[in-house]
């Protein structure tokens, strides 16, 4: 009978219920997008702590094997936790060296699946998901939630995301975006995240994925507009008012 | 009044504390303060907040003073089999990475933040924060503790790399400092450790022996000693 005291890590009975219950360090919105070659997906670098914007370099998004991205929101404690089962996962798939390899389709079955047992037993990862990916000239972009809620679509986004870019999104995505024209659409969004989320921080990074592999940038800012008239002087019309 | 009191006294032991790690070129330092409460009392006020894990790393601990301890005596139980069975002095990483072990698995019971520095001959001198949830962060300075929000912007506009050991110290003395003026949980004396290639230094700054800031004033043995060497005559008698 194994004894607790030889496993680090777990100081109580290990059948003792576990939930978590609410986050701590937390990251705001992931945007993504299918373009000609591949996917690029954006997000910053916050990590934030309550209201207080506490960690300004968390790199949320991370390459999975050869032909996938994952980008996170949500507690990045259990971020971490998920990119240990990943590399689990990637490491028993390479042990079989039979050259077959896990494509993004395959791990976003695999999230879909930690995340609903983990909702299952009332123990969340408190993330959402966006696992992107190209393999044999398939391009795959997928989300799963913290309830294990998933889908696949042409361009996802999370938290807040969900209401400001995927409008945009909606609007202005179309098939054979170019690099350019994705990378500008997705600053598009970012630009807006960063005007009406309390919780986004003025440090992104940009990630394609495309069959040659991935690249995730370097992070850098966005400038932003604050050149309105209406901004200079708001209580113009209406003395007193805001 | 009794009452209130009796509850404060059984409350668990909490440090509201301010710490602190930063790297230099060359090593780290870290600091923190020595106030340990229960509820509004001040249980202990030189504590030493600044724990040992080996030789070469050491963790600043903040919150519960009971989870702080017990996660560090099981870290450093475990750091010293590991180094054991690996031959050589175990790395800062790894010892973060305990850390995070114990924080993460045990999340719902735990209420705790830390921050890890120490130096290792492959990676020079690191810090690492893992504040409450178990995150882990390798950071070039890392703030924690009650105290830590007062110097949030302190550090943003004083935060330099490539400090040497003197101005990486005097940075740290002087940020536990000022938390230390603002924050009700946080206070005594300030305790550093300096980490680097050559070993490790502890120093300490007594209460009475840090700078006063914005409305402090110089201390006094007595009016007495006021009233006799002010030559104005006693001034401070308000009819």
């Amino acid at each position: 009978m194994e004894s607790n005291q030889s496993k680090p890590g777990l100081l109580c009975n290990p059948e003792g219920s576990q939930r978590t219950l609410y986050p701590y360090v937390t990251g705001t919105s992931v945007v993504a997008l299918k373009y000609k070659d591949g996917i690029l997906m954006a997000a910053d670098m916050g990590g934030s702590y309550g209201s207080t914007l506490r960690y300004k370099s968390v790199e949320r998004m991370k390459p999975i094997g050869k032909h996938s991205l994952l980008g996170a929101s949500g507690e990045i404690s259990d971020f971490q936790e998920l990119l240990h089962y990943l590399d689990e996962l990637i490491l028993y798939d390479n042990m079989w060296d039979d050259g077959n390899s896990l494509g993004p389709k395959e791990v976003h079955n695999y999230l879909t699946r930690v995340m609903y047992n983990r909702r299952n037993k009332f123990d969340p990862l408190w993330n959402s998901l966006v696992l992107g990916g190209v393999k044999k000239g398939q391009k795959y972009l997928g989300m799963v939630s913290m309830i294990g809620v998933n889908f696949e679509d042409n361009h996802v986004a999370t938290g807040f995301g969900n209401h400001l870019a995927r409008p945009i999104l909606r609007d202005e995505w179309h098939e054979n975006l170019t690099f350019e024209e994705g990378v500008k659409l997705l600053e598009k969004c970012m630009r807006v995240l960063l005007y009406r989320d309390r919780s986004a921080v003025n440090k992104l990074q940009i990630s394609k994925i495309t069959e040659e592999g991935v690249t995730i940038s370097q992070p850098y800012s966005l400038k932003t507009f604050w050149g309105f008239s209406a901004f200079e002087n708001p209580t113009l019309g209406a003395e007193g008012s805001w | 009044m009794d009452q209130s009191i009796q509850n404060d006294l059984n409350a668990p032991h909490s440090m509201g504390t301010t710490i602190i790690g930063v790297t230099y070129n060359g090593g780290v330092v870290l600091g923190a303060d020595s106030r340990t409460s229960t509820g509004v009392y001040v249980a202990n006020r030189a504590s030493d907040k600044i724990t040992q894990l080996t030789d070469n790393v050491y963790l600043c601990r903040s919150g519960s003073a009971a989870d702080s301890q017990i996660v560090s005596d099981y870290v450093r139980h475990f750091l010293h089999q590991h180094t054991i069975q690996l031959g050589h002095p175990a790395t800062v990483k790894v010892a973060a990475n305990l850390i995070r072990l114990f924080s993460y698995n045990n999340k719902n019971m735990l209420q705790t933040g830390l921050i890890i520095g120490g130096w290792d001959k492959y990676e020079g001198g690191k810090i690492y924060g893992v504040p409450l949830g178990g995150t882990i962060l390798e950071q070039p300075f890392a703030i924690g503790g009650s105290g830590s929000t007062y110097l949030y912007g302190f550090f943003d506009q004083e935060w330099k790399e490539g400090m040497t050991k003197e101005e990486a110290e005097q940075l740290v003395v002087k940020a536990v400092s000022l938390a230390i003026a603002r924050d009700g949980a946080s206070g005594g004396v300030v305790r550093t450790v300096i980490i680097n290639s050559e070993g490790v230094t502890r120093n300490y700054y007594p209460g009475d022996a840090l700078p006063l800031w914005h409305e402090e004033l110089e201390p006094q043995n007595s009016l007495l000693d006021i009233l006799s060497s002010s030559s104005s005559g006693p001034d401070m008698m308000i009819s």
